[in-house]
């Protein structure tokens, strides 16, 4: 379920559909949309609320069975009295959702100019940072190496990053290690196969043999994700299609050159190759992985623990702004605020493609698929685990890994943990979900079979 | 004779612009049957694919663009997106801030090695290795040591434009004719004295000329510095219009880069004629 779903409502997982029959609950719902109407959240003190009671409801009831027969024995609202026993659910939302003073209200947060990082963008234009008294400079940052040392010097006080690169930093895999910290995912899905025009009829993987492919970084889910499609379909990423680290903007160029057949990047840059006519959308990674994590919001560890306060309303300002990129009707009004030259620097047009789903497939058609894009801040264990098994596989770690701790050191235990702390409550245990991808389920608890099931692996 | 020459070459300059617009023009101006398509589907494409427009800008469209740029360039509209201006400016203060450290350092230690023959022989290796090293490679170090990215591009910009001053004025400091100084020597003059009293103003020419040469490489390393870390400066602003895959943008950057550097390039060739002396 979503993070900002009724965690009260027993028929609602916490993780995957609740009926079981659909791959997701995203899923579910498009399916059951008129049956099943949930009521969107409208009060922010609400969703904290919600927020904070998933929480508590996830460090309680790790497995949905246990937490169901919970909730459907006392019913919702004598279940929400019995936790409000326990934990001061409403004294914890108001210190949440009130903040203390500021220690430093003057931040600066780097981004990467892709559609990733909308929360983190359009919370300065449309107003969420000042919302929370935060004076915050959002500037736009050429790379991911230049972010992560601008990071670690402490120009940023936060910053934007793809969700591997913590964990493959933390691990010093391709840098020193050093502990990095991801408190919330950015977007979800969002990410799509781009190929040359000139390859409109060779749909199928396994006429790739000899395509060369542009991932933005060696540590992305789009490296992942793309090695993960090829391989399904029997190539060997590693010898039968080139890989290249190409910067997002270089990948249309690219792409129009001839030098790359296509690209697994991020948005905007798929519906840009499709807007000036060099390429076509093969898929979205939607298609590959329903909910995948992309990008990540990090902020230094430094940074948390000295300013706690500026850190929490911070992280209330990119949990909100992420709710308020979360609803469709909001998406054109997103797209016209982060189009300028100081954000994205892109035509509006293309990016009201992508926000709403409504896109130029780049061969005549015109597609719809409201969640081409979506946004849900939860930071699930488990995405992290997958990360690290697909690290494992291609050979980015040689060394044994504890899967389940640096999941947990990177993606949740120090800063979600440490915000909930502040706040009153107990970090929740697990907070894993399986998921489903390419047709094959993930379950986090066991990693190494997992990674042994491939039969193309470097490791 | 003399005048005609000038003219001559000027009028072949303008018929080789002239020359070079037209067929820039002609390649640019082609227009591609274009599809039949949906409107629906057009509304959702750019102009390259519902107009057959070449993805190249023409010489009218780059025009355009610069006469905005000019017509307002100190617009600040937030910290990603400033006027040309601006950007020119801090992309010159830097410059000017690494240069001149270079500068403060070169000439020194440049005299050193040109009257000692043991510290030119001694030093010559590293001065051999480190002066081809481009400043791209030289980023992530300064990044990571520094923990500063404008810092580091003034490091950038000072490390790689400290060589050819340094090499020049060693040069023009060995090079000083022994007459003078064997002169100078006869006359008991101190070594302050002879230092600035002779050598430096008879290696002056050499040493300007190495400073010339340090302008415009500091003046190269700043774009492509500036690429790299970003925020600020006309690299920045060529690395944001790329981006945006804004080639008309790109290529009016060009054009200004182009000017600002024949601009820093003819200053210190007046410098150095001031300088020169008949001998």
């Amino acid at each position: 379920m979503s993070t900002f779903d009724n965690p009260f409502d027993p028929r609602n997982r916490l993780s995957g559909c609740f009926c079981g029959q659909h791959r997701s609950q995203i899923e579910h719902d498009r399916m059951a949309e008129p049956a099943l109407q949930r009521g969107p959240v409208e009060s922010e003190e609400k969703r904290y609320e919600g927020v904070i009671a998933s929480a508590v409801l996830r460090a309680m009831f790790p497995k949905d069975v246990g937490r169901r027969v919970f909730l459907q024995s006392l019913g919702a609202s004598a279940a929400l009295a019995a936790i409000a026993h326990v934990f001061p659910l409403h004294t914890v939302t108001e210190v949440f959702a009130e903040g203390a003073p500021l220690e430093k209200p003057d931040l600066k947060i780097g981004f990467i100019p892709i559609t990733c990082a909308t929360p983190i963008i359009m919370a300065h234009p449309i107003g969420f940072y000042s919302k929370q008294g935060l004076n915050v400079e959002v500037i736009k940052t050429a790379g991911w190496a230049v972010i992560r040392d601008k990071t670690l010097n402490k120009e940023y006080d936060a910053a934007h990053m793809l969700s591997p690169m913590p964990l493959a930093i933390t691990l010093g895999a391709g840098s020193t290690p050093i502990p990095y910290t991801m408190p919330a995912v950015e977007n979800i899905n969002g990410q799509a196969i781009t190929l040359a025009i000139k390859h409109k009829e060779k749909r199928d993987p396994k006429q790739w043999k000899g395509f060369k492919f542009a991932v933005p970084f060696d540590y992305s889910m789009h490296n992942y994700l793309l090695r993960y499609y090829v391989a399904e379909h029997g190539l060997d990423p590693d010898t039968d299609i080139q890989i290249r680290a190409v910067p997002p903007p270089e990948m249309v160029a690219n792409l129009r050159a001839e030098n790359i057949d296509g690209f697994l990047g991020p948005d905007p840059f798929n519906q840009r190759a499709v807007y000036d006519g060099v390429g076509f959308i093969h898929l979205l990674s939607k298609e590959l992985w329903d909910g995948h994590p992309c990008c990540a919001f990090a902020a230094s560890k430094e940074f948390v623990a000295g300013s706690p306060n500026t850190y929490a309303a911070l992280l209330k300002a990119i949990i909100n702004a992420t709710a308020y990129a979360a609803k469709p009707e909001n998406r054109k009004e997103i797209a016209a605020a982060i189009a300028p030259a100081n954000y994205l620097n892109q035509p509006q047009i293309v990016l009201e493609q992508i926000l709403t789903g409504t896109y130029a497939d780049g061969l005549g058609n015109i597609k719809t698929d409201p969640k081409r894009i979506d946004f849900d801040p939860f930071p699930w264990e488990s995405f992290a685990v997958w990360i690290l098994t697909q690290m494992k596989r291609w050979g980015q770690i040689k060394n044994e890994v504890d899967y389940q701790t640096i999941a947990r050191q990177v993606f949740l235990a120090t800063d979600t943990a440490k915000l909930m702390q502040e706040v009153g409550l107990t970090p929740p245990a697990t907070t894993t979900k399986t998921f489903v991808v390419m047709g094959k389920p993930f379950d986090p608890a066991k990693p190494d079979d997992y990674v042994n099931s491939f039969a193309i692996r470097k490791a | 004779m003399a005048a005609s020459l000038a003219l001559r070459s000027a009028v072949l300059s303008v018929a080789l612009f002239a020359g070079f617009i037209l067929v820039w023009h002609l390649a640019t101006n082609t227009h591609q049957t274009v599809q039949a398509m949906d409107p629906e589907y057009a509304k959702l494409m750019g102009m390259t694919v519902t107009q057959g427009k070449s993805a190249m800008p023409g010489p009218l469209d780059v025009a355009t663009k610069i006469w905005d740029h000019l017509k307002d360039p100190f617009y600040d509209r937030g910290s990603n997106d400033k006027g040309l201006g601006i950007q020119l400016a801090y992309s010159i203060a830097r410059v000017m801030v690494g240069y001149l450290i270079a500068v403060a350092v070169a000439i020194p230690v440049g005299f050193l090695i040109g009257m000692s023959p043991l510290l030119s022989r001694a030093l010559d290796p590293f001065i051999q290795i480190l002066k081809p090293i481009s400043p791209l490679a030289w980023m992530p170090l300064a990044l990571y040591t520094i923990k500063d990215s404008s810092l580091s591009a003034i490091f950038v910009i000072f490390i790689c434009s400290l060589w050819p001053t340094l090499i020049n004025t060693a040069f023009g400091v060995a090079s000083v004719r022994r007459e003078w100084l064997n002169v100078a020597r006869t006359l008991e003059v101190g070594v302050f004295r002879r230092a600035f009293t002779i050598i430096l103003p008879a290696a002056a020419p050499t040493i300007l000329t190495g400073m010339r040469i340090s302008i415009g490489i500091a003046w190269l390393v700043i774009v492509a510095a500036e690429m790299l870390v970003g925020g600020t400066g006309i690299g920045y602003f060529v690395w944001n219009e790329w981006n945006n895959l804004s080639i008309t943008n790109v290529i009016a950057a060009i054009l200004v880069i182009g000017v600002v550097g024949m601009a820093f390039d003819q200053i210190l060739a007046r410098l150095t004629r001031l300088v020169t002396f008949p001998e």
